[in-house]
């Protein structure tokens, strides 16, 4: 298969909700990837984080990231091979966060390939709000790994 | 180049890579050291190593001999291979 369109990779992904953090998928090529999120009010994780003071977690916000920006990245990367392949998990994940991310938010990740050898995907990582303002950025790492 | 002299160049790149605890005893690495089960280098921080090391020795590591590389004396062994097919 040599064309894989954006929707195929959403529904491609190995996540449901309540963890799933892909709404659109906006671009994919060989060595980027950008699409969209937004975090409902009613997502459970508010409940609890904080107390009283609701602020999307910083794990919430790098799985959005590794999501969108290492997972469909890399499900478009492996298109022209086998479905068996397997599946990319999370390896390693360094995040600088900048600004707190609000209930109701939408965020825009952009993704660029550092490397995709040895099936280890290495991306620099970005998320911006509704402003265009950067509110985490970051590398992370995902490896494919037989399902 | 000989194996003490690319055990020394791989110390720094290991070093890189390694949790505090092995970075302290980095001086005594030995060629039977296993990058996960006595250097406690996770698979995915491996393949960072061996991109190191091909640019360290200026070197290309394929797919088989990545696979090799789990321990210091094999990754040593692949690295003077590569030297001599250039």
């Amino acid at each position: 298969m040599e064309f894989m369109d954006l929707k195929e990779i959403q529904s491609s992904l190995p996540y449901l909700p309540p963890f799933l953090f892909v709404d659109e998928l906006q671009h994919v090529d060989e060595v980027s990837a950008i699409g969209t999120f937004t975090f409902k009010s009613t997502l459970d994780f508010y409940k609890g984080h904080f107390k009283d003071i609701p602020v999307t977690p910083g794990v919430i916000l790098t799985e959005t990231m590794a999501q969108i920006g290492v997972v469909c990245l890399g499900i478009y990367l492996l298109r022209n091979e086998p479905p068996n392949r397997g599946q990319f998990v999370m390896t390693s994940a360094a995040v600088d966060f900048l600004k707190p991310v609000l209930p109701g938010e939408k965020v825009t990740v952009s993704s660029e390939k550092v490397y995709f050898r040895f099936n280890k995907l290495k991306c620099a990582v970005k998320m911006q709000n509704s402003k265009q303002e950067i509110v985490c950025a970051g590398t992370i790492s995902g490896k494919i790994i037989k399902s | 180049m000989d194996r003490k002299e690319i055990i020394d160049r791989l110390k720094p790149i290991i070093k890189t890579y390694a949790p505090a605890q092995v970075k302290e005893k980095l001086e005594e690495l030995t060629e039977d050291a296993d990058f996960i089960q006595d250097l406690y280098i996770n698979s995915a921080n491996l393949v960072d190593i061996i991109l190191d090391v091909e640019e360290e020795f200026n070197i290309t590591i394929d797919n088989e001999s990545m696979e090799k590389m789990l321990t210091v004396k094999a990754s040593i062994d692949i690295i003077i291979t590569k030297l001599s097919e250039k």
